[in-house]
């Protein structure tokens, strides 16, 4: 049951097979267990699970049950959710109890789905490693000295090690996609615009963007099938018909046209991660898909763009962080700009702080110009790139990361060559395309490797249907750590 | 370029973020590494160019004006640091 | 040295929705501390800014009015700084591109008109109060205004007096509840005023260094405010000293300016366009349903009320002070074809009621039809000024029209010559010294016997008669 797909807890739930309070029992006792060595989650708590599950049980008997009403779920702990302490991995919120829920949360509670608890997470969702969270790394499952990919790093372990069938997560510049990678599991984020960003604690506005992560493509479609869709109280959320995000999933892929991108594959890729890109490349093309080599020429200058853009958004949006309303506040202060002072120095950890000075620096007197205009002509220049791609193939296909998981405490040490870890997701966020992470294989140190999937923008069912198929014809979703 | 000990403390104001003596000289170096980092861009030639603040080119939605929100100021306050008589308590503001 | 005023005004006018600018939280005045601070204002983590489409339209308004540029695309900024009253640590604003731009809006200025160029209009939320009073030497935040939305309307430097500036901000204020966007009210903070003010030697082309003066709520504090600061400032550069540019806060109590403690890093608020919200992009169609709603405004009804009427261009000026003393005047000088008569009751008797009383002339007590009935009797001549007086006291207490009050009164104006005569034949004959002393000269005596008609008479006499016809019986 605990290695079981969201599909398959579908139809076993529908089936009377099993009931969600026993569901959501059995995960709880997985999550008791392991979680002290992985450290996935930062909130559980069983009462709220289990009323939760009860409520679910009666929705079902009463008929009015949805297809993943019972099933569970981890929320990222950056997804407001009422009564529960939504904390963003940070100090600074440690004692925040959210008196509302994000858009999210209430889309899947709407479905009946019951909260398993709160996933770890880097701070603020600011980090590659998972390692930026106030309340300790996590620790990736197939390889406790292993990072499990940040920010969403809570919510691919907690898949990966089966403590969770689900879980939601977000993506500013890669953050649902090399977790994804690093832990073997499967993860999407949507076009930008089509999950709502109301309740979704904001690192930088025009970047973030939610998605889940689940075993399986099929899963993440049933997830975009709840959590997409549109909410007024988000300005940026598109207007545009519900769509159901399985429909193509059976879809043969004769005919596909796969796009490569020379970029993707030069200096810096590691040869094990290279050779497992390739050997999935040649899987899809067993499966009738034609390859043609695109080029995205900025592909490296993601990297200085983001790192402009991504801090000047993140040091407006979190300066409401200021002790005055909720959260934490210093204890001791000698007027208020010390309290201000003290209370942010104090509640934020290194690497949010470090973010807000770089992006208050690129966006004061002087600067604005030649860093934050300069990074957004870059950004239309990156967006030009996919669209002159796009124009000659159906999908992208690359590496996520240069290399498989690093060690714990690899790159902690140095911001900048975290950053570089990221050069080949953030160019899709600075687009705002849709992008997921399929498993494909194992590095030469036996961690988990995935295979990102790029679409344009909303092909994300065209996208899933590649990733459905590719895990028709492998197994290597279906891998679990041995815990 | 290469932030001085002053910008640091400015920037550090700026943030309201407390950096003491003793921590400006460490996080002036990872903050100098960064910005050698993002100093890559001025090798490219932008001119004419059209800056992009959004993935998508579309134009803001509209709300009719209309009171839909209820008084939430209990459950919102008790999350609070310092509430008296229904107000945020801060260290005496000084015009 | 003669020294020449430059100062420009910027107005922060909130406008009169019902809900915030970014939330549907009311924005009524006076409830009781954060109970219309929704999520929104309170800036929870998460929370998002969702624009009130009625802000648009009513800035539309008034860039129409200031025949200015509507920015068919404008966009919202980040203006970053931490202050308790402000809970995002950013005010949402517009910086490069503001909804209106180059507009103009002329004074009068005695007996000139003057046109002063406004350089832009831009949307903004308002922020919180903070309460100094004592909460154990601490300070206590309400966010019930934060979010209220605001038009900033920031002039171009083109004043040149403290009365310039008064006239154009209050001209602002006739517009913008003329064109119903604002309800007006100062002391509610509904209109307050920044005044950047310098002083030049005269001649020369350069601007000097600006002070600016906070939050004025009144045009008289404006006007006080401006004059203290020229004064300072000239007396500061010739004792030798230097302006400093500063902002300042004027106390009235003290009838003093002095520089404000907080903002000193202001002056880096690190603008960005605010990607939570996309660009406003307003259609031609737009613009133009909004023109056709326009009314009449104060320019264009003061020019056709002098050429209309035939009232003089300051007592149309002053007539089109606010938009229900235009209507009023309007109606009673259509329905009674007297402009010029309206003109002058209502900036005399009614005026000074409505003053007394410390009332609007929306709240006046007689409608203008009413008037309208009282003013048709002094044309014709049934009343006296004297008599209408009476008359118009006892409109103002009752519900009656004036025909009504004369009659019940008995204060038709009497106009018949026998009995004129009789009257006046009786103090001839009553008072012989009087008219002794008129006969020897004295043109005096003859009002002191008018005095004498006048009252035999209880005023109802026609003045103009009774001379006429004493004259002739003492011939």
């Amino acid at each position: 049951m605990i290695n079981a797909t969201l599909k398959q807890l579908s139809a076993q739930l529908a089936a009377g097979q099993v009931s969600a309070v026993e569901l959501a029992a059995a995960y709880l006792d997985r999550i008791a267990l392991l979680n002290p060595q992985l450290n996935a989650f930062i909130t559980v708590d069983r009462a709220k699970t289990l009323a939760e599950a009860a409520a679910a049980d009666a929705r079902r008997a009463a008929g009015n049950a949805t297809a993943l009403t019972g099933v569970p779920i981890a929320h990222k702990d950056i997804f407001c959710q009422q009564g529960w302490k939504t904390s963003c991995g940070s100090k600074m919120l440690d004692n925040f109890i959210s008196p509302y829920s994000a858009h999210v949360v209430e889309q899947c509670a709407a479905a009946g789905m019951v909260t398993l608890g709160r996933a770890n997470m880097d701070e603020f969702a600011m980090g590659s490693s998972n390692e930026n969270s106030f309340y300790g790394a996590v620790k990736n499952p197939w390889d406790l000295n292993a990072i499990p990919g940040g920010s969403s790093g809570g919510s691919a372990a907690a898949v990966a090690a089966r403590l969770a069938p689900a879980a939601t997560a977000t993506d500013t510049g890669g953050s649902i996609r090399p977790p994804a990678s690093h832990c073997g599991v499967t993860g999407i984020k949507p076009t930008y615009g089509a999950v709502s960003r109301f309740g979704m604690v904001g690192y930088a506005s025009s970047l973030d963007h939610g998605g889940p992560i689940a075993q399986t493509a099929e899963d993440c479609a049933l997830m975009l099938n709840v959590m997409a869709g549109f909410d007024e109280r988000d300005s940026t959320s598109l207007e545009r018909a519900k769509e159901d995000y399985t429909r193509e999933l059976d879809q043969p892929l004769a005919g596909l046209r796969v796009g490569l991108p020379r970029e993707y594959f030069a200096e810096g890729l590691a040869s094990d991660v290279g050779r497992i890109i390739d050997s999935a490349v040649a899987e899809l093309k067993k499966l009738g898909a034609e390859v043609v080599e695109v080029s995205l020429p900025n592909t490296q200058l993601s990297i200085p763009a983001y790192y402009v853009i991504a801090p000047a958004e993140a040091s407006a949006n979190l300066s409401r962080f200021d002790g005055v309303r909720y959260g934490h506040r210093a204890s001791e202060y000698k007027d208020l700009v010390d309290m201000y002072e003290k209370t942010r120095a104090e509640g934020f950890g290194s690497e949010v702080k470090r973010r807000i000075m770089v992006g208050t620096y690129v966006l004061s007197h002087g600067y604005y110009d030649a860093y934050y205009i300069k990074a957004q002509k870059i950004r239309r220049l990156i967006a030009d790139d996919f669209k002159a791609a796009f124009a000659g193939c159906d999908v992208i296909l690359g590496p996520v990361a240069p290399t498989a998981a690093f060690n714990l405490g690899e790159k902690s040490g140095d911001p900048v060559q975290m950053y570089l870890s990221d050069i080949y997701t953030l160019s899709v966020n600075l687009a705002g395309l849709p992008a997921m992470s399929v498993p494909a294989g194992f590095a030469d140190n036996g961690r988990p490797v995935g295979l990102q999937i790029i679409g344009n923008y909303f092909a994300e069912a065209k996208m899933l249907n590649v990733a459905h198929q590719f895990q028709q014809a492998t197994d290597w979703h279906t891998r679990a750590p041995a815990l | 370029m290469s932030l001085t000990h002053e910008d640091v403390a400015r920037i550090a104001r700026l943030s309201r973020i407390a950096v003491t003596d003793a921590e400006i000289e460490a996080v002036g170096k990872q903050l100098n590494n960064i910005l050698g980092l993002i100093e890559q861009m001025q090798a490219v030639n932008t001119d004419g160019i059209e800056p992009m603040a959004h993935p998508q080119d579309v134009s803001l939605r509209l709300r009719e004006d209309a009171v839909t929100e209820p008084d939430r100021r209990e459950v919102c306050q008790a999350v609070a640091p310092q509430v008296e008589k229904g107000l945020f308590l801060v260290p005496k503001v000084i015009e | 040295m003669k020294w020449e005023v430059v100062i420009g005004l910027e107005v922060h006018v909130q406008l009169n929705t019902v809900s915030k600018i970014f939330s549907g939280a009311s924005t009524a005045f006076g409830a009781e501390p954060n109970t219309q601070a929704s999520l929104v204002e309170l800036a929870l983590p998460g929370v998002l800014p969702v624009m009130n489409k009625a802000v648009v339209d009513k800035a539309i308004r008034l860039g129409l009015a200031l025949d200015a540029d509507i920015n068919q695309k404008n966009v919202f900024a980040r203006k970053n700084y931490f202050y308790p009253d402000l809970p995002k640590g950013y005010q949402i604003s517009q910086m490069d591109l503001p909804i209106v731009e180059h507009g103009k809006l002329a004074i009068l200025v005695g007996d000139e008109e003057k046109v002063i160029r406004v350089t832009r209009a831009h949307m903004e939320e308002d922020a919180g109060k903070s309460l100094h009073e004592d909460f154990h030497g601490m300070t206590g935040i309400d966010l019930n205004r934060a979010g209220t939305p605001l038009l900033e309307v920031v002039s171009e430097p083109d004043m040149r007096s403290p009365e310039e500036a008064v006239a154009y901000a209050k001209a602002l204020h006739t517009l913008v509840t003329w064109l119903g966007i604002c309800d007006g009210n100062m002391q509610e903070g509904s209109f307050r005023v920044d005044a950047n003010v310098s002083v030049r030697p005269f001649g020369q082309a350069e601007f000097g260094t600006r002070r600016e003066i906070k939050n004025l709520n009144s045009f008289r504090f404006l006007e006080q405010a401006i004059k203290y600061e020229i004064q300072w400032q000239i007396d500061t550069i010739e004792d030798g000293g230097k302006i400093q540019q500063a902002t300042v806060l004027f106390d009235p109590d003290s009838g003093e300016t002095r520089m404000m403690r907080s903002k000193e890093d202001a002056h880096d608020y690190r603008y960005f366009p605010d990607p939570d919200l996309l660009p406003v992009r307003i259609s031609d169609e737009q613009i133009a349903r909004i023109r056709s709603e326009m009314p009449e405004l104060p320019g264009q009804m003061k020019a056709r009320f002098v050429e209309q009427f035939g009232v003089s261009a300051y007592d149309a000026a002053l007539l089109t002070s606010s938009l229900a003393l235009a209507q009023y005047f309007e109606a009673v000088a259509t329905a009674t074809g007297q402009g010029k008569l309206a003109a002058n009751w209502l900036g005399g008797e009614v005026a000074a009621r409505l003053n007394r009383e410390g009332l609007d002339i929306a709240d006046c007590p007689i409608p203008a039809e009413r008037l309208s009935g009282l003013i048709a009797r002094v044309a014709d001549g049934t009343l006296s000024n004297k008599l209408a007086k009476q008359v118009f006291d006892a409109l103002w207490e009752s519900d009656l029209s004036a025909d009504a009050i004369i009659e019940r009164d008995g204060l038709k104006q009497v106009s018949d010559v026998s009995a004129i005569e009789k009257m006046v034949e009786e103090a001839i004959a009553a008072n012989p010294k009087a008219v002794e002393e008129f006969r020897a000269g004295k043109e005096k005596a003859l009002n002191a016997l008018a005095g004498q008609v006048m009252k035999a008479s209880k005023g109802k006499a026609n003045p103009a008669q009774v001379q006429e016809i004493l004259k002739q019986k003492l011939a």
